[in-house]
């Protein structure tokens, strides 16, 4: 059984249609790639999981139906990481990742026992053990991250979904990020479905990429079927060139000068 | 072309020191105990110094003992006649609860505005709760006292609540009607408009009624002088459930702090949750306006005081701001009953001249806010 079945999900903004019906079946542990240009429909969709658009069609995860569900039991399945995440500069690392367990925490009550485990858990596997009662506002971008992310693994929902998670990043943390997020996926089956922006970066860590323009599925499959020079040009209007290294098959896009014919 | 040589893909490991995760909850548990004592303390300090001083009455050293002597259990010779003792319990005692009340009220409800709308220069009286309780009370003082003379309830009071409430009603839904579902930018901009239509309306009624200005502008200066145990009672119920609420609400105020998508993402029915903590805090904000005035800055700084004091959590933000609040006013109004007696001083302009330097020299040593 898929872990995650999106069915017909279709987002508008008033009349203006962002993404068009789109349908997936994602298994246990997979992640999935969406890449595209700036308004192909990645964030609509991204966001139509994490139930913060209006949107059509059903969002099932294992065997629960997301639609209609309130927030609380919505964030029990699906984790969101923004693409520029609010973060407080006044708020400690373990207070902020605490906040990860308010789907699991009653309307009037505290955290429990166990709570507090999963944070410190949380934070040990992510290498913020001595961070935690450092403000968020005195650590690099790269911690801020890992605490954005642990903050999402602490909710403890069998769904991931990050958008442009590493854009803020320079090369070396988005590095870090992404190996970060195939470790946690392989330890724990967490499925993860994912915006990026760069092609090479969302060739590599995901199994799958979905190429969107303009609300509608442009290709899906490996990156090497995916990510070719001709469709890459037509839909990013970018003239670049597509290597495949031939020792693991990983796929690189370079841009070149010129314009796309 | 020079090509450049990629290099692998490293594995996993992430540079950072590997320990296991600090804060351990009995440390926080003990400096939250410890800060919750301080503010305890300040409190109790202020409801003493605000019972024992007063141009009549007893030795203020006396008053301490005269208060433990009437606690239950207690027995202790103090020293203070039945006549002195009249003076404290009937004329300095109401006024001190009064002025705790609402100093605590406007804190509380401040920092919860605060926190609902993630803007630090929010005051309680933000979505019109002020104007709106101004333009009920000049309304009534307006149409003239002799009518309502023989009412047995003030209507002052009573229209001022009854405005202050139905003012933030008005704002809210203006607010909602834009899209304020997930942004309360948009309720705040509806309170502008409906705090500066209200203020003019208030200011065509004083205009034209220009005998009544004196009166209009000694309540909007805000007093707790006069209290009575009755304005005691008539506000302690909605200050009790708003801050009963507003307690309850200190962890949703925390997820607030990330922004409203991912607060809602986290779980958090943003909409309904505001909704429920502005009302709380209109409430209380509501009761304590109508019955001492608009007692400005309060509700503004005891939460960044707190703030730079303890920290930005609204788990001992609220309750802090509570006891600090409270003790903060009693001391304020001590302030103005002492600075220009017998005159007074208005409570307004005392809170403003304390707190405003306290306040500048807290952000020059943090350096934070």
């Amino acid at each position: 059984m898929s872990a995650v079945v999106l069915d017909r999900i279709e987002v508008r903004y008033g009349n203006e249609l962002a993404l068009a019906p789109y349908s997936e079946h994602i298994e246990s542990g997979e992640w999935v790639g969406l890449i595209g240009p700036n308004g192909a429909g990645k964030s609509s969709l991204l966001k139509a999981i994490a139930g913060l658009v209006r949107a059509t069609g059903s969002v099932i995860v294992g065997e629960v139906v997301l639609d209609g569900r309130d927030p609380r039991s919505r964030a029990r399945q699906v984790a969101y990481v923004a693409q520029e995440p609010l973060i407080p500069d006044d708020m400690n690392v373990f207070d902020y990742v605490l906040l990860g367990r308010t789907p699991h925490i009653g309307y009037f009550g505290s955290e429990s026992a166990h709570d507090r485990d999963v944070v410190r858990d949380v934070i040990d596997r992510l290498r913020l053990g001595g961070f935690a009662d450092r403000m968020l506002g005195s650590m690099s971008g790269g911690e801020r991250q890992r605490a954005v992310l642990a903050r999402a693994l602490a909710q403890e929902a069998p769904v991931l979904v990050l958008d442009e998670p590493t854009s803020a990043l320079d090369i070396g943390h988005q590095q870090q990020a992404l190996e970060l997020v195939t470790e946690l996926r392989e330890h724990q089956a967490i499925t993860v479905i994912s915006a990026m922006h760069d092609l090479t970066l969302a060739g590599t860590y995901a199994d799958r990429l979905v190429l969107l323009d303009q609300g509608d599925v442009v290709a899906s499959g490996s990156a090497v079927e995916v990510l070719t020079a001709e469709r890459l040009g037509e839909v990013f209007h970018v003239c670049v060139t597509v290597d495949v290294d031939p020792s693991d098959g990983a796929v690189i896009v370079v841009p070149r000068r010129g314009f796309p014919v | 072309m020079t090509a450049v040589e990629p290099k692998p893909i490293a594995p996993g490991r992430i540079d950072a020191p590997v320990m296991s995760a600090s804060a351990p909850p009995g440390v926080r548990r003990r400096r939250e105990r410890t800060w919750l004592l301080a503010g305890l303390a300040f409190l109790v300090g202020a409801v003493i110094v605000g019972a024992s001083i007063g141009p009549a009455g007893p030795p203020g050293w006396r008053v301490p003992l005269a208060l433990l002597d009437h606690l239950p259990l207690i027995s202790i010779d103090s020293g203070v006649s039945a006549a002195d003792w009249n003076i404290v319990w009937k004329i300095r005692m109401p006024r001190v609860v009064l002025g705790g009340l609402v100093g605590a009220m406007l804190s509380v409800a401040g920092a919860s505005y605060q926190g609902v709308f993630r803007n630090p220069l929010v005051d309680p009286y933000l979505l019109g709760a002020a104007a709106g309780a101004g333009l009920g009370a000049t309304l009534i003082l307006t149409t003239g006292r002799d009518v309502t003379a023989g009412w047995p309830v003030d209507p002052v009071q009573l229209v001022a609540f009854g405005f202050a409430l139905g003012t933030v009603a008005i704002t809210y839904s203006v607010g909602a009607s834009f899209g304020a579902k997930r942004n309360g930018a948009t309720l705040v901009l509806a309170g502008v408009a409906v705090v500066s239509f209200a203020t003019a309306l208030q200011t065509f009624l004083l205009q034209r009624n220009l005998d009544v200005v004196r009166e209009v502008f000694q309540w909007i200066l805000g007093r707790l002088s006069g209290a009575t145990w009755s304005d005691v009672v008539t506000v302690a119920p909605y200050v009790s459930v708003s801050v009963v609420v507003l307690m309850l609400h200190r962890r949703h105020l925390d997820v607030f702090r990330v922004g409203d998508d991912e607060a809602a993402t986290l779980g958090l029915s943003v909409q309904r949750t505001r909704l429920v903590i502005v009302a709380a805090a209109t409430l209380g904000t509501a009761a304590v306006v109508s019955v001492s005035g608009l007692i400005g800055f309060v509700g503004l700084v005891v939460p960044h005081v707190v703030r730079l004091m303890a920290g930005a959590s609204y788990r001992l933000l609220i309750p802090l701001s509570l006891l600090f609040g409270g003790g903060f006013l009693i001391l304020a109004d001590v302030a103005g009953r002492q600075l220009m007696s017998p005159a007074e001083t208005p409570i307004g302009v005392v809170t403003a001249v304390i707190g405003a330097p306290f306040f500048i020299y807290l952000l020059r040593t943090r350096r934070v806010i």
